[in-house]
């Protein structure tokens, strides 16, 4: 039996010692938010967090873990900065198909709790791991420095919700961006 | 549409209006017009029929479902793979309903062509960018007359005149009395009235939803891992396979020796098809070990030495003297004096690699079938299951799901139907995931194309003629051959060929059809035909302008007079990147491609570096886009990103290429995609536009291919006819561009005075 520690909870598993901690997530746990794309650690659909650091877990042997914590996009949400990475990523819309965000979203958890204000250098050495074959790069970017500024850099989406506030501060939200562009 | 084109498609066939205007929209379109009808949107019998959302109280149509506790479940027709159409659609319907989209829940259909089909296609099918064309009607009459039976019953209850009563967000108001119902208070009462014939749609100034950038309906579940793709699906009792298909196209399964495989913890079976074998395990590691310790003997039949070299060979041979098809033809380009250019395009195999690998869960039983899967195509599933079962079609049912990319990919159901193959060996649900090795292996490729095209320019440097002929093998033929042209035409393969936003005097467009040996199997890639035409097309008329010594903007503009939207476009992109203003830095060039492809007008610059050691590096990119009214503008705007990203893979990294059979791409690794740090900054502007929407999900990648190319030639002088991009042809130096420039006439070069 291996012991883990993934979301805060402790988890016994009988399963080989080589098998990737990708598949004991998703085929042994159930835990299917984290991704399989590649299996060679050249998507980054797979990441987690290992004690906070983004690793790629279909290339990770489950017992090479040890009682370092996992987490998982599953998980993720639980921390300041991912919850707020995950708000970001729905207030500009960065998702399409989605089948790559769950990696993308533990990415860049990862690097805005290392680095709270990463440079454009910063983020592309932290996100180029992660391939999105629908091609959200430009809104990954924009949302980053979304988390980091706390100013809204590019033009956010209505949320689907009851309305509260007026027609008028809606209009006038939604015109209140600055573009990564104008940034620098 | 010309006549000599549109005639042959069109005799002995019905005429009936979306017919009509599915010839206007292209091959994948017509593709699907062989199986006739679509869904009729009005209509009580249309509410006959499996439904999705059990027993509602009120159904008036296939796509709405109104429960006495006022829950609205709309039933989407087309599949959300990334391209937001479930958010199109229920805009639609919500916007003519007067719903918030977040009052309604959205739900896959079930696979049902009676209900389900897009009327474009003629088929239970999402592709072709259609989905907002056909939509844009049947989706607000399907809401309207929702609504109309809605407020009709609330009328009736409070004795007064519907058209005294309003409704917002699901609650109906009689204006003069105040009084106030809900939808599914009324639901019951609707449901006995009888269907209006026909219903007035909102005036586009009273949309409260359409235009607005809204909140996708499926992102939240995206950004926690709680939404379920196919491949997330855990059925009880299922177990896991992995497959492997004979790496050689066309060839067969001959032994297994699995003695090494049962040692494997985990391994459940192996199972055997003809030309395939599938190890079954408790989880996919230990299918996936056991698949490697597998000695499997194939028999690599008669590809076995085909090549990609053979594929271009045979492609070359067939276009010089293949009998060609004519496309179109206007005037006579024959005896055209004046200054004449030709050159030659070859365009690669292409893979879909969909980041959600090929997966199905299939559970064979004697009295039926479940299939849970993300397929584009979902009563196609039905159809090869009940074909390899023998069950009936009514037993079989299709759990449609969310999808990881569909990209064309999904248009093809040979993984269900392989799924199936195997799961009809044992009792229990089989989950069949394939490597990425093996999606990548055993795509329907994206076909090879040879293109020789040719114009003579006037002393005004613009074509007096211009001549194009394409030559591949047919998706069209084998995916629907009842929509093969009599005269054999593919419309595909000449779509926004033979209907060029140019006017020339004397134009011949004509396809010559060489299909690759049995088994290499082609299939429908983002931006079908266009892709592959607009990218010969736009590169050309830069040699063009080249040739005749304008820029290739103001070029175009010229001959794009008699074409307001084009121009329209074109002029917004040339505004907002600053064309022909400042100057830019040694080998940076700017690229410029417009077309209308999908009922869409877009203009793109590109401004690309090219190092001295022939990397290119795109810099700053800019869309301008008139796609008619945009229902949702974020998802446009993100559908141009997306798809000018995808097709820049391509022309940076990608082509599928064959020795002895076999492809010889396997992971991203070899097949790379763009990544974050390669994308550069990217601008789409959309035209204000009141015109019926456009198709927008493949035209990024349509537009992506020229306008990085003319950037490539314009920072270099180098012009690329074929991708991914010859890095070798770009390294700078007098000596080594003369050297690449020699050796570029393998793959076509353009040479001035003889056609």
């Amino acid at each position: 039996m291996i012991v883990l520690n993934i979301n805060g909870e402790s988890r016994s598993v009988d399963v080989p010692d080589d098998m990737p901690l990708l598949w004991v997530l998703r085929d042994v746990i159930g835990l299917t938010g984290t991704k399989f794309g590649c299996g060679i650690a050249q998507c980054g659909a797979c990441t987690v967090h290992l004690d906070g650091a983004a690793v790629r877990s279909c290339v990770l042997p489950v017992s090479a873990v040890g009682s370092k914590a996992v987490t998982t996009i599953e998980g993720v949400g639980a921390s300041a900065v991912g919850k707020k990475v995950q708000q970001a990523w729905l207030d500009i819309e960065v998702v399409q198909c989605g089948y790559c965000q769950s990696g993308q979203i533990m990415s860049a958890t990862a690097l805005l709790a290392a680095t709270p204000e990463p440079s454009d250098a910063e983020i592309d050495v932290a996100m180029s791991g992660n391939i999105c074959r629908c091609g959200t790069y430009v809104r990954i970017r924009e949302a980053i420095k979304q988390v980091a500024t706390g100013q809204k850099v590019a033009p956010q989406t209505i949320p689907n919700v009851a309305p509260t506030a007026s027609p008028a501060a809606a209009a006038a939200a939604l015109l209140s961006f600055v573009r990564v562009e104008d940034m620098a | 549409m010309n006549a000599r084109f549109g005639d042959p498609l069109g005799e002995g066939r019905p005429d009936n209006p979306s017919r009509r205007e599915a010839l206007k929209l292209g091959g994948l379109v017509v593709a699907f017009l062989w199986l006739g009808g679509g869904a009729k949107v009005l209509g009580r019998a249309v509410a006959q029929g499996p439904v999705a959302a059990g027993d509602p109280a009120f159904a008036p149509n296939a796509f709405i479902r109104v429960g006495a506790d006022g829950s609205v479940h709309l039933v989407m027709p087309s599949i959300e793979m990334g391209q937001g159409a479930y958010t199109g659609q229920a805009t639609l319907l919500a916007e003519e309903m007067d719903l918030g989209l977040d009052q309604i829940v959205v739900e896959h259909a079930p696979a049902n062509r009676k209900l389900y089909a897009n009327p474009l296609l003629g088929e239970q099918a999402t592709g072709g960018s259609t989905t907002i064309r056909y939509c844009w009607t049947t989706m607000r009459q399907a809401g309207a007359a929702a609504r109309t039976l809605l407020v009709n019953a609330a009328a009736a209850k409070w004795k007064v005149d519907p058209a005294q009563c309003t409704v917002a967000r699901g609650v109906i108001r009689h204006e003069a009395s105040g009084r106030t119902v809900g939808y599914g208070e009324v639901a019951n009462a609707a449901a006995q009235l009888p269907v209006p014939e026909k219903v007035q749609e909102k005036d586009p100034s009273a949309f409260a939803l359409i235009g607005k950038p809204l909140r996708r309906v499926d992102t939240a579940g995206k950004v926690d891992g709680s939404l379920q793709f196919g491949i997330d699906l855990r059925v009880p009792d299922m177990k896991i396979a992995t497959v492997k298909a004979c790496p050689t196209f066309g060839g067969k399964l001959v032994a297994v020796d699995d003695s090494r495989a049962r040692q494997v913890p985990g391994f459940v079976a192996v199972l055997k098809i003809a030309d395939a074998v599938a190890v079954v395990g408790e989880h996919f590691w230990a299918a996936k070990q056991a698949m490697e310790a597998l000695d499997i003997t194939w028999d690599h039949g008669p590809n076995a030495h085909y090549s990609t070299e053979q594929l271009f060979k045979d492609l070359a041979e067939a276009s010089k003297n293949g009998t060609p098809i004519p496309g179109k033809a206007v005037g006579n380009v024959d005896g055209v004096k004046g200054k004449a250019l030709e050159a030659t395009y070859q365009l690669p195999l292409l893979a879909h690699a969909t980041l959600e690998p090929q997966n199905a869960i299939v559970h064979v039983r004697p009295d039926g079938c479940d299939i849970w899967t993300g397929t584009q195509v979902p009563a196609r599933c039905v159809d090869v299951a009940a074909k390899l079962t023998g069950l009936k079609p009514e037993t079989i049912v299709v759990h449609n799901q969310y999808m990881g990319g569909g990209f064309g990919r999904r248009l093809f159901e040979d993984p269900v139907e392989q799924a199936v193959a195997f799961a009809r060996q044992v009792s229990y649900p089989l989950k069949v995931v394939w490597t990425r090795e093996e999606d990548i292996a055993h795509d329907r490729f994206r076909p090879a194309y040879y293109d020789r095209i040719a114009a003579t320019l006037g002393d005004d440097g613009k074509p007096l003629a211009w001549t194009h002929r394409i030559t591949s093998g047919s998706v069209l033929a084998t995916f629907a051959p009842g929509a093969m042209a009599k005269n054999g035409m593919d419309s595909d393969a000449i779509e926004c060929a033979a209907d060029l936003p140019y006017e020339f005097p004397n134009v011949k467009v004509e396809w010559v059809r060489h299909d690759p040996p049995d088994g290499l199997h082609l299939g429908w890639w983002r931006g079908v035909g266009p892709v592959h035409n607009v990218f010969v097309i736009e590169s050309f008329i830069d040699e063009l302008a080249h040739a005749a010594n304008k820029d290739p903007l103001a070029y175009r503009r010229d001959l794009l007079q008699k074409n307001p939207r084009a121009l329209a476009v074109l002029n917004l992109a040339a505004e907002k990147a600053g064309w022909g203003k400042g100057s830019l830095p040694a080998r940076v060039g700017r690229g410029v491609a417009v077309a209308a492809p999908f009922g869409s007008y877009l203009c793109v610059i590109v401004e690309a570096e090219v190092s001295p050691q022939g990397e290119v590096k795109l810099r700053r990119a800019v869309a301008a886009v008139d796609c008619g009214v945009a229902v949702n503008p974020n998802t446009v705007e993100a559908q141009i990103q997306g798809g000018l990203i995808f097709g820049w893979t391509t022309a940076l990294y990608n082509g599928i290429t064959l020795k002895n059979g076999t492809v010889q791409q396997h992971n991203f690794n070899d097949y790379r995609m763009m990544r974050i740090n390669e994308t550069p900054a990217l601008e789409v502007h959309l035209v204000d536009s009141k015109e019926t929407p456009g198709g927008i999900g493949e035209t990024g990648t349509v537009m992506a291919f020229p306008a990085l190319f003319n950037a490539v030639f314009a920072a270099t002088g180098v012009r690329l006819r074929s991708y991914p991009i010859d890095r070798a042809a770009l390294v700078q130096g007098a000596e080594a561009l003369k050297a690449v420039v020699t050796q570029a006439s393998d793959h076509g070069q353009a040479q001035e005075g003889k056609v």
